[in-house]
Order: C-alpha cells, then structure tokens, then sequence
C-alpha cells in the first residue's frame, strides 16, 4: 500500500486546487452547513396543503367509527393512506438543498431528479411565505428571486421559521458579497393599514357589495317566507360560499399591510392566516396607478397598486406572487398614497392638461376625469367613468408606443396615444387628444424615453434587460 | 428634436407590403364569396326557389366585391419606416394606428408563413417587445425582403440594447 505513494502523488496535485475550490464551501460550512441539506419533515403534508388533510380525514374517518364498513374496505383505505405517507417521505428523502461555492443549489424528484442552481450574486430578492398550515407547525417558505426574471422563482419549502430567517439573511449577506454574519439592511416602516380600516373598505367594494346585498335579500326572504329562504340555502350553499370567498380572500391577503423602505426595495408584509413577505425591487416597477372607487369617496380613500414586470407564469406559486404584488396599498387617504407614490416614483409631473373641449362627444362619461401631464421622466394619465384611475409610468420602462385613431375621433380631429409597458395590468393612455398634439407626442416621445432610459450611465453601455424590458448600466 | 411634418414627410421612406398581397387578399375574398354563391345556391335551388338563386348570387357578388375595395384599401394602409433608433408601423383604415416600437426594446423577431403565404412567396414579420401591446406585425412582405427586414432589425436590436 505503500508503493502506490508515487502515483497518488498527481492525484493529490490535483486534490489540492479542489480543496482551494472548497474553501468558500468549508467556511460557509460553518453557517450554512456546506453539505446536503433537507427540509422539514414535515414539508409534503404543507405542501399537499388541505387537500391532503382533507383525504387523510376521509380516509381515517370509518376506521375510527364503530360502525365498520368491509374489513377489505378498510384494509382498502388504509393501504391508500400507506401510500400517501410512502410517497410523502420518498418527495421529502430525495429533496435537498445546499450552499456551494456561492451557488444555492436545490435537487428533488425520484425518477425525474431536477437540479436547480441559482447563483447567489444574482438574487434580487428573497421573500418568506407562510400559509396558515405551515405556520401551526412554524413553518416557512424561502422563495429565491433571481435578477432577469425569465426564470422560476427558487423555493425552499419548508424550513423551520427561525432556521428561514437565518437562512434569508445570509443568503442575503452572501449575495451581496459580504460576510455571511451581516445582519440584513435596515428597513423604515413607512405604513401600516389599520384592520378596521381594511375590513370597512371590503365591506364597501364591488365584491363587498354584491355580497351585502346578497345578505340582506337572504334576510328578508328569511323573514317573509321562512321556507324559501332555506330551500334557496340548501340550493345554492356553494353559490353562497363562492360570494363569501373573494371578500375573504382580499382581508386575509392584505391583512395588517405593512410597507416598508430597505435600500433593495419595498418590502411588504401581510396576511392573516397566510403570512407573506415580499420584496419589490424598485427597478421592476413598471407602472403605478391609483384607484379611486366611488363608494370610498366619502372617506376619501384610494386603492395603489403597482405592476411589476413578469414573464408570462404558470403554477400556482407565481399567480399568488403576482397577485400580491399588485396591492401596495389596499386602502389609504390621498395623503398616504401620495406618500408611497413619491417613495417609488420622486418628481413627479405636477401640471395635467385636459382634453380639447370637444372630446365629450367622444367619450361623454370619461371626459370630467381625462388628464394627462409629463416631465422629463414619468408620464401621468387619469381616466375613468365612474372612478378615477390615475396611472403613473416611467419613460425608461416605456416599451413602445402607439397612436390610435377611430373613425368618430377623425371626424373630431382627435387621437389617442399608448404607451406600453411590460407590466401586466397597467398601461398609459393618453386619451382623446387633439389631433396635432398627439402627431407632436408621437415625434417626440420616443426620443424622451430612450435618453430617459440610457441617462445616469455616463457613456458606460446600458445593458437592456430584454426580459424585463428595463435597462441598468 | 422631431416634428410633427417628419412622421408624415416625404423624408421618412415608408414601403409598403408587396402588391402579391393584394393578390392574396383578392383571391381570399373570392374563394370565400363563391363558397358562400355555393352554398346559398345550393340551398335555394333544393328547396325549389330560383329566383332566390339568382338573388343571392347577385347580392353575394355585389357583397364579394365591396369586400375586396375594403380588402385593398386596408393593404395600401399598411406601411413601415425604418428609422435610425426605431421602427415605425402604420396601418388601418377606420381605426388608424401608428406604432413606434424602438428596436433597443426588442425582444425578438418572428417571421411567419401560412401555406397561401408561401404559395405567392410572401411571409409576415413580427416584432415583439416585452409590453404584451406591442403591435408591430408587418404581413406581406416578399419572402427576401422579410429575411432582410429579420436580420436587419436583429443586428439594430443588438446593437440598440447594448447601447452603441
């Protein structure tokens, strides 16, 4: 054994650049433990979310029961169950993560092994759920954003809460380049939506409305002919419950809102049964608009919601992510809103010009709330019949822009111009303008938002990020 | 600083799709006029009144042939320019749009060709931006002259992003 010294020899050369390699690895095995690591035993039941409780209660229900059905029956279920909880172990035993030479790499899948690597330098954000099962058991979510957006978010489902803190902020740390103690960036709170406030402002939106409504005839019908009202129950139960849902939903999410200001963007805090923290880096707002329904008038109130470019998403991860990206502020006073707005958006155009007189033949509804104004930098639009919506847009994130012309606005020499942004739900409308104003816009426009878009890079070459649609030098 | 003149002006060479697509258009409102002629013919003449017949071919023809005046005028409308930083894309003739869609924003471009496109050597150049609005579609162009327009407004698109 000794005589294979010589030969060893070149293997050790070469051992000793691997250990060079490892050596990021061996410190950061002293906090994020550079081996393979797993989740939470627990995950797969979190996972499979109520849907698994649900049937894990079915099933165990007759076994519980006295009355006992067929002992096959029976055996029949529990072999279902043993199933489950087989399947449930094999996705948790084959899921693992660890941290590598500033990589985050994460595999699962039995016969399908998937292999996902996200480079820790290029982490935009990291953002903890918590849905109301995985918070009995103190569970969390890591959801790993990375710059370019093309691709899928990272999740890490599920760690213990306080291991995901730890873990997010050295993530954190270590995408930054710095040591893997630093505690993460202070945050400024900047706002938080009072419950009372939230729950009164649901009770007087659309969805809020419709289900009043629904109440209130149920109670009379209850009152006038006792037997309808339970017939019309027992009917249409789902129905009710359908009504219920979206109210629901929108308290639960936006629960106790919190916005706060980190230097990486706005971090956003909510939920009631489902907690969530989220991260919106500033540079992928594309648009902001701010809506205010006629119900809230009395109180003054306003809805902001911001639009964030995504790529198209499928799954259920991304909808949820999109859906709470949206309200930055469910409900606040004008004050407010315009606080948050300067926070995202500072120097906003102040002057808004109206529309040519004779755009009410146009659009006789819209007319009293049709504005438009701009500066160098953003663009600004209002518009709505009933509700005014105001929409800001940065002309860096301008994508392209259109001039539309119908038939009746010919006749009264008007047009209107759009400009397009990659956001989802947000885009400027210059509604109605005249005809030669539009045709100046159209000329200039286009020049404003490309000096607007490669400006503070002092010659350097702006890079677009063609995914995003947004330039950085 | 551009003017309102140089969109519309002689300076701005706007070329227009090939005239085989007002071929194209022409022979797609015949096929789908004589289709119908057939049809509401046919379905006349069996239930024994034709006179009907005859009626309904005329108003079909009257019909097919106003459709191919609409036809032509809405491939005239269709234009593009080509400028040093973005390229512009005129069409429509009730709903008139001009779209200016700079080629730094450019995600990529798409060229396609259904079976009669290709059958008349023609294809339709897309551009597309991150903004799901975008509406840059260019159809009709001669299948060499969408082949430049692709590699053209790939290079820019390069070029642009980069900033150069």
């Amino acid at each position: 054994m000794g005589e294979p010294a010589g030969p060893d020899r070149p293997a050790g050369g070469l051992s000793a650049p691997e250990d060079e390699l490892s050596s990021p690895e061996g410190q950061a095995a002293a906090g994020l433990g550079g081996d393979w690591q797993r989740l939470h035993p627990l995950s797969p039941l979190v996972r499979a979310g109520r849907g698994a409780i649900a049937i894990v209660f079915v099933l165990l229900l007759p076994l519980l029961s006295h009355q006992r059905g067929s002992l096959g029956n029976d055996l029949g279920h529990l072999g279902l169950l043993i199933v489950i909880l087989v399947v449930g172990v094999i996705s948790w035993l084959v899921t693992r993560w660890r941290v590598e030479g500033g990589v985050l790499r994460v595999e699962s899948g039995l016969f399908r092994r998937t292999s996902e690597r996200f480079p820790l330098s290029q982490i935009q954000a990291i953002d903890t759920v918590r849905p109301g099962l995985a918070r009995i058991f103190g569970l969390a979510e890591l959801r790993i954003r990375l710059a370019g957006g093309g691709r899928k978010a990272g999740r890490l489902a599920y760690l213990t809460s306080a291991e995901a803190e730890t873990l997010r902020a050295r993530l954190l740390a270590l995408s930054h380049g710095m040591a893997e103690e630093t505690p993460p960036a202070a945050e400024q709170a900047l706002l938080t939506v009072p419950p009372g406030r939230l729950f009164a402002s649901i009770l007087l939106s659309s969805s809020g409305l419709v289900l009043e409504l629904v109440i209130v005839v149920l109670l009379a019908l209850a009152i006038l002919a006792p037997g309808a009202a339970a017939a019309v129950i027992s009917v249409g139960a789902i129905a009710l419950i359908g009504f219920l849902v979206i109210p629901f939903r929108r308290f639960n999410g936006d629960y106790r809102l919190t916005v706060s200001d980190a230097p990486d963007g706005l971090h956003l805090r909510s939920g009631l049964v489902e907690t969530s923290a989220e991260t919106i880096p500033r540079g992928r707002i594309q648009a902001i608009r701010m809506i205010e329904p006629l119900a809230w008038k009395p109180f003054g109130w306003c809805r902001l919601e911001v639009d964030v470019a995504t790529q198209k998403s499928k799954g259920r991860q991304d909808r949820n992510q999109s859906k709470a990206a949206r309200a930055l502020l469910p409900v606040g006073s004008r004050e407010q809103a315009a606080f948050l707005v300067a926070r995202v958006f500072p120097d906003l155009p102040e002057q808004r010009l109206a529309p040519p007189t004779r755009a009410r033949w146009k659009s006789p509804l819209r007319f009293r709330l049709l504005s438009w104004g701009a500066n160098e930098r953003y663009a600004v639009t209002t518009s709505g019949r009933l509700q005014r919506a105001t929409d800001w847009v940065p002309l860096s994130k301008v994508q392209s822009i259109r001039l539309l012309e119908g038939p009746l606005q010919r006749r009264l020499r008007l047009s209107s111009i759009h400009l397009d942004t990659a956001g989802r739900r947000v885009h400027a409308v210059l509604r109605d303008r005249d005809r030669t104003e539009a045709a100046a816009l159209l000329a200039q426009l286009p020049e404003q938002c490309r000096q607007v878009a490669h400006e503070g890079c002092d010659g350097r070459p702006l890079r677009v990020d063609l995914a995003l649609g947004e330039g950085h030098c | 600083m551009a003017t309102v003149e140089e969109l519309n002006d002689d300076a701005l060479t706007w070329t227009a799709p090939s005239p085989r697509l007002r071929v194209l258009r022409r022979y797609e409102v015949l096929a789908g006029t004589l289709a119908l002629m057939i049809l509401a013919a046919g379905v006349s003449i069996a239930l024994g009144a034709s006179t009907v017949a005859a009626g309904a071919v005329v108003g079909l023809a009257i019909a097919g042939s106003i459709a191919d005046v609409v036809a032509g005028r809405r491939v005239r409308a269709w234009s593009y320019a080509e400028r040093a930083e973005d390229l512009l894309v005129r069409r429509g003739v009730m709903f008139r749009r001009t779209s200016v869609i700079p080629y730094g924003r450019m995600q990529y471009v798409e060229v396609t060709a259904g079976p009669f496109e290709r059958g008349f050597g023609l294809a339709t150049v897309q551009m597309h931006t991150a903004a799901a609005a975008s509406d840059a579609r260019i159809p009709g162009l001669a299948a060499a002259e969408a082949a430049r327009l692709r590699d053209q407004l790939t290079s820019l698109g390069e070029t642009h992003a980069m900033g150069l």
